[in-house]
C-alpha cells in the first residue's frame, strides 16, 4: 500500500515561488490500477516523482508498505526505488544499446549476474511480446515497440508498483490501446500495483479501477471511476470528463445560458422534445457531451434559453421535476473558461 | 625537353625525404601523447563540468564549481604560443629540460586540456536528461549513471569531439615548432621562415593537410559507425 501524506512541493525561480502540489492525499491500495489525472501544469508529473523522491518533497510523507521513502538515506532509497519501476511518454530507452541490453540494465544496476540477467531479460521481451527484438537498437523500433521494451525493464527489478507517466500519450489510439491492456495484463498477472498519470479520460476509462483527479496542484476527487464519471462533484472533473461539454464561440447574444448535468438517469428519454412539447418553448443546443454507460445518460448538455423569463422559469422547473438531471445556469464569466 | 629538375625542387625534395619521415613521425606520437595526456584531464574535469552542477547528477559545492569554470575559461583565453612560453617552468619541473619534442608536449597538454573539457563537456550535456531520470528511477547511483548512461550514450559525439580535439592539437603542435619542438611545424618553419625555402614549406603544409583529412575520415567514420541511432548507415 502507497500512502502520500500532506505532500507539499514548491519550486523557487529567482522571480517567485510556485506551488506545483499543494497538502496532498492519496492512498493505493496494494494490486489496484490507480489513475491520476489533471490538466497539463496540473502537477501530475511532480506527483509521480515525489512518490519515487526523484523530486524532494517539502513536506510530507511517502509511505510504501510502512516504510517511509522521506526519511531513507541517499543509499537506501536507491535500494527501495527498485520496487517502484516507472515508463515515460518519451520511454527513455539507451538509445546505444540493444533492447536485450536495455532490459539487462536494471538488474546490472542492481549486480545480477551477467548470465542470469540475461535469461530473465529475454523471459521478459517474451512477456511483453518482443522477443525477436533482442538484438535490434531502439531507433530501429516503433513507437509502441520502444514502450513495450520499457515495460519489459520495467519489470526487470521484479517491482511491487509500476508508475506510468504518460505512458500512452506518444502513441496513436491503436498502439494505446495494446499498451494499456498489456499494463492490466501484467497488473493481473504478476500482481504489481500500477498508478497511471495521464490527461486522458480514455485512458482511465481503460484501465483504471480509481482515479484521482490534480487541479492546480491539488487532488480535488478521488473515488471509483465509475462513481466520479457518474457525480463529478467539481468544476475539474466535468472539464476533464466531458471536455467539449462547453462550446467556447457559441454564445447566443441574448437570453439564458443553462448547463444540464445528466446524472444517471435513463438515456432512452427525449428529454429536449418533451421539453418542447410539454412546455412549448424552444430552446436551442449549443453543446452536448454525453456518454450512454449501460443505458444511462451521463454527461453534460449547454442549452440557449428563450429571452422570454417565464419561459425560461418553465423550462427551469420542468426539468427540476426530472429524476438524476441538474439544472443549472452558466454565468457569463464562467462560460468558456 | 628538358628532363632535370630545377635544382630548387630538388633540393626541396631531398629535404622532405630525409627529414619528412621522422618529422611525420615526431608530429604523430606528440600529437598521440597530448591527446591522451589531455583527454586523462580533461574528460573527467568535463564530466565533472556537467554532473557537478546544481540540478546535476552529483551537485558539487557552487564555490568548486565556479573556480573549476573560471580556470578552465583563462587556460582557453591565453593564446597558445604565450602559454606556451608561460609554461616552459612547468615541463623544467616535470621534466628536467625545456626544449625539445616532449617538453613541447607538456606545454601542449596544459594548453589542449581545457579545450578537450569543453568539448567533453558539450557532448556530455547531449543526453537526454530523460534517459538519466530513468537511470535514477531504477536506481543508479551516481558513478553508474556517468560510467553506464552518460558516457556510453554519448560515445558518437565524444569521438566527434576527439577528431575535433586531435586536429585542433596537430595543429598547436605545428605552432610549437616555434619553440623547438619537433615535427612538421618544425620543418614548414625552420625552411620556410627562417630560409625563404617555401617549397620545403608548402610541402610540410600539404603533409599536414594530409594527416588532417585522415584524421577527420577516420574519426567521422568511426562516429557514424558508433552511433545506434542512425538506422540507415552507407
Amino acid at each position: 500500500m502507497i500512502e502520500i501524506r500532506g505532500l507539499t512541493k514548491k519550486f523557487t525561480t529567482a522571480y517567485d515561488t510556485f506551488t506545483a502540489l499543494s497538502d496532498v492525499n492519496l492512498s493505493i491500495e496494494d494490486g489496484e490500477i490507480f489513475g491520476i489525472i489533471g490538466m497539463s501544469g496540473a502537477g501530475k508529473s511532480t506527483l509521480v516523482r515525489c512518490i519515487n523522491l526523484l523530486e524532494k518533497p517539502d513536506k510530507g510523507s511517502i509511505i510504501i508498505n510502512g516504510c517511509d521513502l522521506t526519511a531513507l538515506s541517499e543509499k537506501k532509497l536507491r535500494c527501495q526505488r527498485r520496487d517502484i519501476s516507472m515508463i515515460f511518454q518519451q520511454f527513455n530507452l539507451l538509445m546505444q544499446k540493444t533492447c536485450l541490453k536495455n532490459v539487462c540494465f536494471p538488474m546490472e544496476i542492481a549486480s545480477v549476474p551477467r548470465e542470469k540477467a540475461k535469461a530473465r531479460a529475454m523471459e521478459l521481451l517474451e512477456i511483453v511480446g518482443l522477443p525477436d527484438k533482442a538484438l535490434a537498437y531502439p531507433a530501429q523500433l516503433s513507437g509502441g515497440q520502444k514502450q513495450r521494451v520499457a515495460i519489459a525493464r520495467a519489470l526487470a527489478s521484479n517491482p511491487k508498483v509500476l508508475m506510468c507517466d504518460e505512458a500512452t500519450s506518444a502513441l496513436d489510439p491503436r498502439t494505446t490501446r495494446s499498451i494499456l491492456s498489456l499494463i492490466a495484463d501484467i497488473n493481473k498477472r504478476l500482481n504489481i500495483t500500477v498508478i497511471i498519470i495521464t490527461h486522458e479520460m480514455a485512458v482511465i476509462e481503460a484501465v483504471c479501477s480509481r482515479v484521482a483527479i490534480l487541479d492546480k496542484s491539488r487532488v480535488v476527487e478521488c473515488g471509483k471511476v465509475e462513481d466520479i464519471f457518474a457525480n463529478p462533484k467539481t468544476e475539474a472533473a466535468r472539464r476533464l470528463f466531458y471536455p467539449d461539454a462547453q462550446p467556447e464561440t457559441q454564445k447566443p447574444s441574448s437570453g439564458t445560458l443553462v448547463r444540464l448535468v445528466f446524472e444517471g438517469g435513463t438515456s432512452y428519454e427525449p428529454l429536449i422534445a418533451s421539453l418542447a412539447i410539454d412546455c412549448g418553448v424552444k430552446v436551442n443546443i449549443l453543446g452536448a457531451d454525453t456518454r450512454n454507460i449501460n443505458g444511462k445518460a451521463f454527461g453534460t448538455m449547454l442549452l440557449g434559453l428563450p429571452d422570454n423569463p417565464v419561459d425560461a422559469a418553465k423550462v427551469f422547473a420542468y426539468i427540476k421535476q426530472r429524476p438524476h438531471i441538474r439544472i443549472e445556469e452558466v454565468r457569463d464569466n464562467e462560460h468558456g473558461a | 625537353m628538358n628532363m632535370a629538375l630545377d635544382p630548387k625542387i630538388a633540393e626541396a625534395l631531398r629535404i622532405i625525404c630525409t627529414e619528412g619521415p621522422f618529422a611525420i613521425w615526431e608530429t604523430l606520437y606528440s600529437v598521440a601523447l597530448t591527446t591522451l595526456f589531455a583527454y586523462v584531464i580533461g574528460l573527467p574535469l568535463g564530466v565533472i563540468l556537467v554532473v557537478g552542477e546544481p540540478g546535476g547528477v552529483f551537485p558539487l559545492p557552487k564555490t568548486l564549481m565556479y573556480v573549476l569554470n573560471v580556470v578552465v575559461n583563462l587556460l582557453r583565453s591565453i593564446p597558445f604560443l604565450i602559454l606556451m612560453i608561460m609554461v616552459i617552468p612547468l615541463a623544467r619541473l616535470i621534466l628536467g629540460t625545456s626544449v625539445g619534442t616532449p617538453a613541447t608536449i607538456v606545454s601542449l597538454v596544459v594548453a589542449a586540456f581545457p579545450f578537450v573539457a569543453r568539448v567533453v563537456e558539450s557532448s556530455l550535456r547531449e543526453v537526454n536528461g530523460g534517459v538519466i531520470e530513468a537511470a535514477q528511477s531504477m536506481g543508479a547511483s551516481p558513478m553508474q549513471i556517468i560510467l553506464k548512461v552518460i558516457l556510453p550514450e554519448s560515445l558518437p559525439s565524444l569521438i566527434s569531439g576527439a577528431t575535433i580535439a586531435l586536429t585542433t592539437i596537430l595543429s598547436y603542435g605545428a605552432m610549437s615548432g616555434i619553440l623547438g619542438g619537433g615535427g612538421l611545424g618544425k620543418i614548414a618553419i625552420n625552411y620556410g621562415y627562417y630560409q625563404y625555402n617555401y617549397i620545403v614549406m608548402t610541402a610540410a603544409v600539404i603533409l599536414l593537410i594530409i594527416l588532417v583529412q585522415i584524421f577527420q575520415s577516420v574519426g567521422t567514420w568511426l562516429a557514424v559507425k558508433e552511433d545506434k541511432r542512425i538506422t540507415r548507415k552507407k
